[in-house]
């Protein structure tokens, strides 16, 4: 076919070989682009920091030592219970921007245009994953940490103030980081199953805030053994000085366990993934 | 090259595409043509692997189009429906889509500038107009310099001058060897673009043809004259393979033979004409006879009088 003279005004010829290509990192770098290039994204992970640090410099600012906390021991580590309290209201702002994340391609249709560039599609769901995870992560370590170092100014002085260097609370502060990430990638998982943005963020509350409540209805007998196990509180053991008790597991235990639940959800988002149509 | 072998797409019992089997070919643009629920967009949609299909293959330059190291460069589509997050300005949604293939910045420049959007490249797409829209749907398809093309109902929402635009384009994009393939429920627009047609309904292939062709086949337009002697002229034009049909007192339609053949007839036997004029048939009329057992939605009197 003999270019015309029209040719030139619309593109360059196609080149003879291609000179593009989708590669993995290729498409984490187009997640990234769309997560930062949407207002949400900022909003919403600013609300996650703020809930994260303005809780936990409340509750620091209103502790007394004549309240509920006060004949607790340093060593116990209410200053840290104290400077996390804000953990669950952060999981559900970090929860919903996962679900948003991925359900809001469905619900705007923008997952059309996405696999249309990706037509293997496991690799966008992983990618989403290597990105909000990371940052959900990185940030709520920070709002942690942050939290952490108001908190121990308010209460320097106090019989509860811990010093940063006392022996696990870097761990926890890192394992609310941790807990929420994961909280974010669970989102992610969640919105792929359900692709409806408020569906997902439902499902995503009624895990986080809801369902530990729930399991107190069960028989002790083995409510207990369940109760442990639930996302949330496998986050409590993680983030918690001195996790004892019947109702929480080891630190280690509770990494194991949070990362399974997102093991098993990412494996279910990506069978959907894969059977379904778009 | 878009080529379509024995493709059948159930959802539930409902049956979307049935059996379709027909080639887009390089250096042409195909119109794919059909009335609305026809099945046009549901060809894309497993042309691009968006949904999968029951039976059937459907391949991209030779390959399913999920194969492809990078799909973009072999295939640019626009769908009908919106495929942006009305969140993301027009340059982020080209950018997004330009980072998974390693396509550069400069690229997307080029084809915000081709598609016209330059002014409007840094508004979030939410606020776009449908024709802006379809605009920004044709940049992305343009983005990855795309072997073939493949827009459903491009025209959709655009102003005359952007009609214009796409119609030039596509044959443009044509001229310069790629594949082009367009969908639309309207006959004229696809007379004005296309060089061959895939006509079909029902999720079944009508028709595989030219433009040219598709009148000639369709044409039962047939020559109406009108006489004093109905009568008298309908015997003598009887003969095998013409058929006269009576419209009113004076008015004949005859089709099999052609209106200079009918006035000869007529003065050798010395009966008056009125009137003797070859009825051509409208693309329009010849899409309709063409679809007009396979149309979904039928626009009846009865839904009117209730």
């Amino acid at each position: 076919m003999a270019a015309s003279a029209t040719a030139s005004t619309t593109l360059a010829p196609a080149p003879a070989c291609p000179v593009y290509r989708v590669t993995g990192r290729r498409v984490v770098r187009s997640e990234w682009a769309k997560f930062w290039s949407l207002r949400s994204s900022w909003i919403t992970l600013g609300v996650a920091v703020l809930f994260l640090v303005g809780i936990g410099a409340i509750g620091a600012a209103l502790y007394s030592p004549s309240g509920p906390l006060g004949s607790a021991s340093a060593q116990s580590g209410p200053a840290l219970t104290l400077a996390l309290s804000g953990t669950n209201l952060a999981a559900l702002a970090i929860g919903a921007l996962g679900v948003l994340v991925s359900a809001g391609e469905y619900s705007t249709g923008m997952v059309r245009s996405t696999f249309a560039a990706v037509p293997a599609r496991l690799p966008v769901l992983w990618s989403k994953c290597a990105v909000f995870g990371p940052i959900a992560f990185v940030l709520s370590t920070i709002g942690a940490l942050v939290s952490f170092l108001i908190g121990a100014a308010v209460l320097h002085g106090q019989k509860i103030a811990l010093p940063l260097g006392h022996a696990g609370v870097v761990r926890c502060l890192v394992g609310a980081g941790l807990y929420l990430g994961l909280v974010g990638v669970y989102g992610v998982a969640v919105g792929v199953l359900v692709r409806n943005n408020a569906g997902g963020i439902a499902i995503l509350a009624g895990v986080v805030l809801v369902l530990p409540g729930l399991t107190g209805l069960l028989p002790s007998s083995w409510g207990n053994d369940v109760s442990r196990y639930l996302p949330s509180n496998a986050g409590q053991s993680v983030m918690t000085l001195h996790p004892s008790g019947g109702s929480l597991i080891s630190p280690g235990a509770g990494v194991a366990v949070l990362v399974g639940w997102a093991v098993l959800l990412l494996a279910g988002a990506a069978c959907r993934l894969r059977r379904s149509d778009v | 090259m878009i080529e379509i072998r024995e493709l059948t797409k159930r959802y539930g019992d409902r049956t979307a595409v049935q059996n379709l089997s027909f080639t887009a070919a390089p250096g042409q643009v195909t119109g794919f043509l059909g009335p609305n629920g026809a099945g046009k967009s549901t060809t894309m949609r497993l042309i691009v692997g968006l949904d999968a299909p029951s039976s059937g293959t459907a391949l991209v330059n030779g390959k399913p189009y999920a194969q492809h190291r990078a799909p973009l460069q072999e295939l640019g589509v626009l769908l009908e429906a919106k495929a942006v997050h009305p969140g993301r300005t027009a340059f982020n949604h080209l950018m997004a889509l330009a980072y998974t293939h390693g396509v550069p910045r400069r690229r997307v420049e080029e084809v915000i500038d081709l598609a016209g959007l330059h002014s409007v490249a840094g508004k979030r797409v939410g606020a776009f107009s449908l024709g802006m829209g379809q605009r920004l749907g044709i940049a992305a398809a343009l983005l990855g310099d795309p072997a073939a093309v493949m827009l459903d109902e491009p025209v959709n929402g655009l102003d005359p001058e952007g009609v214009r635009w796409v119609r030039e384009l596509l044959r443009d994009l044509a001229a310069e060897g790629r594949t082009v393939m367009l969908s639309s429920h309207l006959m004229s627009e696809m007379a004005q673009t296309a060089d061959r047609l895939v006509v079909i309904g029902r999720g079944r292939l009508l028709a595989d043809t030219t433009v040219d062709l598709l009148v000639e086949q369709a044409a039962g337009g047939g020559v109406r004259v009108a006489t004093g002697e109905p009568a008298r002229l309908r015997s003598l034009l009887t003969a095998p393979g013409v058929t006269v049909t009576s419209r009113g007192d004076e008015r004949l339609v005859v089709s099999g033979v052609d209106a200079r053949r009918i006035g000869q007839i007529a003065a050798e036997h010395q009966v008056p004409l009125y009137e003797l004029v070859t009825e051509s048939v409208s693309l329009e009329e010849a899409f309709m006879n063409l679809t007009h057992d396979a149309v979904e939605y039928h626009s009846s009197d009865a839904g009117r009088a209730v």
